[in-house]
């Protein structure tokens, strides 16, 4: 019984130290900048939890004190179900009621009414928590554990247990309390009270579900159009990407390998950038609409602005997201179904017709819904493009930063766009679930795919080709705009813009004078921070979900996968509103860009880790078990080693998509942490495009640098480790040779 | 690692269910120590999941476990003092064979330099000296399963678990390989619980083999007493082939039983028999036969196959069909010829009607 009252005993003093030597409440200047040092331990704002109950009549914290003694006096209990009973009871209680107090007592008192009129009014509040609450929080999460393991909890693994607690807390805190406080805020007046007439008001606003167009009148509302834009953007992505699948399976199309380089650009390209690119081709003063007019003396029209451009740059940008997605389902269709057919008397286009694409039926409305998503939580584009014509993303974000600043109508709409993409999420998880007819077996299938009709073969080329050529032309102005003076005005070339953003004093030390470096630095130092936490928390709880069976393992995966489907805009919102005030105040520091990135970018880790793990033999893992090694050990020294390509695939994925994530961010970077992005729309905003395009395309650059040097990386070990299995005579081929 | 602390193994009414399914109903079983116990079974029969509960990999939904006398119920894996050698052997695939060894020694608090060393030990042990810096992959599949041994064998546990061990080997090493580990169990006397569903495995390693049938033990005893004296004619025919033939107790005295088959009259161990009605399971090769009509019971062959060693017949009997195995190889009834048929006195056994 030592192991158990180790580890317990570890907890146990940490929770002392949170009380007593951590500054129980946050500090203003900052945890890490070390300057509650100098008043530490007895200046009210330093002071940790047990000085804060003593000497500035912070009584509620006692409690605190009192469910962590019931902790330590558990641990000499003899009997262990009921030592478990114990630690669990402390623990849970311990952190709900730390909870509740947080909740309860503001700034200035007690925050609910019902609580002032139960206990009477407080003299003084408190400030929000700080890093002696974290710390206590975290230690009765682990107390609570550690009881549900000794009384028998998943095979009495500690690790385990706390990891999924651990896990279920910190989701609840930075999904579900955000979330949640936004629903609240929504019927709550500026001091807190109850008050649902903005709620009303908004939830009627003509301005939201106004039906006008359909009866001829000037236009709808607000949730229609981005409905109406998801609904076609998600139409035309897919099938524009099922034409590219097929082209890429099933026709002798010459630069297959260059297509699928295709489905890396959305990864790399900051969501505005396209919508970016069109206005400098088709905007009043684009080329395009520069040549149009001067070649036909058409007068430069305001056509791209509004739905019509938004869906077309959406389009560009999420055409590769499903044909990304189609290319498994069109390979995934077993070729010896189509020999089947073929051989019974059906020709390629009743093959075609008759067996393929009913197979790939699944598939397809997977895109579509993935596509809809997508084009309803999209800002970037929105923003860039849309003008008066808002979308339900941007609405959201004009009602907190506009001057109209009214955070129940932001509410309002965040619930509107989450409710249309959860359901969309929800039909894809539940309807689609158990439908899929993927026919890729264990076995190996022998077979080659039914070509396709000629003249159908030759229909997509006519569709692919050109549609190819466009997207790469605008990609060739996000290079290219960077080195243009000004738009439409004067084409010359020129290094402006790039000196600008990226110039560097070298004379007498380096000095990045740049405009850009501030905000390029701090994405670097936040997408580095964040990714390998995402990848950490991602792969864990693909473990978790793979490996582990407990009650409601579903319902876990289901909730964190869910984070994926609430809009960044939303979360944006949600968390300016649940973490400005007490108990938790997280905004305008880095502390809250990094925990927006880890929850939102997590599901992918997740998916990706859920992928490589099952691929392993559980009997591994038990194999470690039985020769003694605990959970934990286990995962670092068996599972880890061999996850290796898809940590790196969770790395790189996280940390650029922390680099080119814009809906989340724009709410809350402040002026100590601007993110890059951020600070592109503002330029764009101030109509600097050249600057914008200049950045932005620095910006793909380095992502590509940074993406290609880990695929490099990844190829290499591969490589090394197969030849070592193999164990032959090495014999390098010249291609290697050359790059030795 | 010449001494082992062999432990013992107390089942106490162990029940487990996955959800609404009972897999176990009610199991209670113990292990002498330092003997080598078989699960035997059909598959599906819960004798993996008993050995999954022993492990830790699975907790019991009620009912104790005791190894060496101590209660571990509760414990997870890697807190009892177990090892298992897998079906599939879960070597490391990353790590050479050495580091496979070394690694149950590392977790147990050995530094880096004596876990190896063990490690070689171990390896030797089990004629694998030397091999240490080679991949699993790069190993044979005997080889391999060789490492999983001496991997669950160096942290010397009170009880060793091997789960069908033999399964992934070709039949020719999987003889050695059985010899191999029941010499190494004796000679180091450790305590080991073996799950196979191979009768003739069982039959080879065990002291004493626990046959189960749906979660419940069919009999437990002897290799000998388990193919000699099967309780039932599931355990009669799981144990080898036998023929189960309807006949009539006339009495029992002093520990034996007179039974009539059709006309014949033979004597068997009594078994608590009763006068009346019963069954008996007759093992093919303990039925004689003689060419041509005689005094004994009439058959007449419907197949016979000739195979080097024996002569296979199926005869039609008037108690039924039989299969006989005869190893006078000197002559073959064709199909259609008269026989007439005895029976030794081994192999034959009264089980439960």
């Amino acid at each position: 019984m030592t192991r158990p009252n180790r580890r317990l005993d570890i907890v146990l003093v940490l929770g002392v130290a949170a009380l007593m030597l951590l500054p129980w409440y946050r500090i203003e200047g900052g945890f890490f900048g070390f300057g509650w040092l100098g008043g530490f331990p007895l200046s009210p704002e330093a002071a940790p939890g047990l000085v804060q109950i003593v000497t500035h009549g912070r009584f509620w914290l006692a409690g605190v004190v009192l469910f962590l003694l019931a902790a330590g006096m558990a641990r000499g209990m003899a009997d262990p179900m009921r030592r478990g009973a114990m630690l669990a009871w402390a623990g849970g209680l311990g952190l709900l009621f730390l909870c509740l107090q947080g909740l309860s007592i503001g700034f200035t008192g007690w925050t609910w009414t019902v609580s002032e009129n139960l206990f009477g009014p407080l003299a003084d509040g408190q400030p929000s928590m700080g890093a002696g609450a974290v710390l206590s929080a975290v230690v009765f999460v682990l107390v609570f554990s550690f009881g549900l393991a000794e009384r028998g909890v998943m095979k009495g693994d500690a690790f385990v247990v706390s990891a999924i607690a651990l896990l279920v807390f910190l989701v609840a805190v930075f999904v579900f309390y955000p979330v949640g406080s936004m629903f609240v805020g929504a019927v709550q007046d500026f001091d807190g009270s109850f008050n649902p007439d903005g709620f009303i008001r908004n939830m009627q606003d003509p301005g939201i579900w106004s039906l006008d167009c359909v009866v001829g009148g000037a236009r709808c509302g607000v949730a229609w159009r981005t409905l109406w834009l998801g609904i076609v953007t998600g139409l035309s992505s897919t099938l524009l990407g099922l034409a590219f699948a097929l082209v890429a399976t099933r026709t002798r199309f010459p630069c297959k390998k260059a297509l699928r380089l295709l489905t890396i650009l959305p990864i790399i390209t900051p969501p505005f950038v396209i919508g970016l690119a069109l206005i400098l081709l088709f905007g009043r003063a684009g080329f395009v609409t520069q040549a149009v007019a001067s070649l036909f003396g058409v007068e430069p029209g305001r056509w791209l602005y509004g739905l019509t451009g938004i869906w077309i740059s959406q389009v560009l940008s999420f055409t590769p997201v499903a044909f990304l997605v189609l290319i498994g389902v069109v390979e995934g269709v077993s070729p010896s179904m189509e020999e089947a057919s073929q051989t019974l008397r059906a020709d390629r286009w009743r093959t075609f017709v008759k067996v393929s694409l009913p197979l790939m039926k699944p598939g397809l409305a997977n895109a579509f819904l993935i596509g809809f998503i997508e084009s309803m939580a999209d800002f970037g584009n929105p923003l860039v493009l849309g003008g008066s014509h808002g979308v339900l993303s941007t609405e959201i974000f004009f009602a907190v930063v506009g001057s109209q600043n009214d955070p129940s109508r932001a509410a309002v709409l965040a619930m509107v766009l989450l409710a249309f993409t959860l359901s969309a999420f929800l039909a894809q998880r539940l309807w689609l679930s158990g439908r899929n007819f993927s026919t890729v077996t264990g076995k190996g299938d022998n077979g080659v795919h039914a070509a396709l009709p000629r003249w159908l073969s030759t229909g997509l080329y006519a569709v692919v080709v050109p549609w190819i050529a466009f997207t790469l032309v605008v990609y060739g102005m996000i290079l290219f705009g960077g080195f243009m003076k000004t738009w439409g005005l004067d084409n010359s070339l020129t290094l402006d813009h790039y000196v600008k953003a990226f110039s560097v004093n070298l004379s007498g030390g380096t000095v990045w004078t740049g405009v850009a470096w501030n905000s390029f630095w701090t994405t670097m130092e936040i997408a580095l921070i964040a990714a390998p936490l995402t990848a950490a928390v991602g792969l864990l709880t693909a473990y978790l979900i793979v490996r582990q069976k407990f009650a409601g393992r579903n319902v876990f995966e289901f909730a964190l996968m869910m984070s994926f489907a609430i809009p960044g805009t939303v979360i944006g919102v949600s968390y300016i509103m649940a973490f400005n005030l007490p108990p938790l105040e997280m905004t305008g520091t880095a502390l809250i860009l990094i925990a927006c990135f880890v929850f939102r970018n997590m599901p992918v880790g997740v998916r990706g880790g859920v992928a490589a793990m099952s691929q392993l033999d559980k009997s591994l893992d038990e194999a470690s078990l039985t020769l003694g090694a605990g959970s934990f050990r286990t995962v670092r020294r068996i599972i880890l080693p061999l996850l290796r390509p898809a940590i790196t695939a969770a790395l790189v994925y996280s940390f650029v998509r922390a680099i080119t994530s814009i809906s989340a961010v724009i709410f809350l970077v402040s002026a100590e942490y601007n993110m890059a992005t951020a600070y592109i729309v503002g330029l764009v905003e101030n109509g600097e495009y050249g600057v914008a395009i200049a950045y932005s395309s620095m910006l793909i650059v380095v992502m590509l640098v940074v993406i290609s040097g880990f695929q490099f990386l990844v190829g290499e070990r591969r490589l090394r480790r197969d030849n070592r299995l193999a164990g032959a005579p090495r014999t390098l081929s010249p291609e290697q040779e050359r790059t030795a | 690692m010449t001494t082992q602390k062999a432990g013992s193994v107390v089942f106490e009414n162990i029940r487990k269910n996955y959800g609404a399914v009972t897999v176990i109903p009610d199991l209670s079983f113990t292990i002498e120590p330092g003997t080598l116990v078989t699960l035997l079974g059909p598959s599906g029969c819960g004798k993996t999941t008993t050995l999954r509960m022993l492990a830790g990999l699975e907790h019991p939904s009620a009912g104790r476990v005791f190894i060496g006398g101590k209660d571990v119920t509760m414990l997870p894996a890697n807190e009892r003092d177990v090892s298992m050698v897998f079906q599939s052997y879960a070597l490391f695939p990353h790590m050479n064979s050495l580091d496979n060894v070394a690694y149950g020694l590392e977790a147990s608090g050995l530094s880096r330099k004596e876990a190896r060393e063990k490690a070689e030990d171990g390896l030797s042990l089990v004629g694998l000296a030397g091999m240490g810096h080679r991949l699993p992959a790069e190993l044979s599949g005997g080889q391999q399963q060789r490492v999983a041994v001496a991997r669950a064998l160096v942290l010397e546990p009170q009880v060793l678990l091997l789960d069908e061990p033999l399964s992934n080997l070709d039949a020719r090493l999987r003889r050695k390989v059985r010899t191999d580990i029941r010499e190494l169990q004796q000679r180091l006397g450790f305590t080991a619980v073996y799950v196979t569903h191979d009768q003739d495995e069982a039959l080879a390693v065990s002291d004493r083999i626990i046959v189960m049938k749906e979660g419940r033990i069919a009999q437990a005893g002897a290799p000998r007493e388990l193919y000699e004296m099967p309780a039932s004619s599931f355990i009669a025919d799981f144990m080898g082939e036998a023929n189960v033939i309807a006949c009539e107790v006339i009495d029992v005295a002093g520990g034996e039983a007179r039974v009539r088959i059709g006309k014949l009259e033979q004597r068997v161990p009594a078994r608590n028999a009763r006068p009346g009605a019963a069954s008996l399971a007759v093992r093919p090769g303990s039925i004689t036969v003689a060419e041509g009509q005689g005094t004994g019971l009439a058959g007449r062959v419907l197949h016979s196959a000739y195979l080097g060693g024996h002569v296979e017949y199926e005869m039609e009997t008037e108690v039924g069909t039989l299969f006989i195995v005869d190893h006078a190889v000197d002559r073959t009834l064709p199909a259609g010829a008269d026989a007439t048929l005895g029976f030794k006195t081994r192999g034959i056994a009264l089980i439960e009607h």
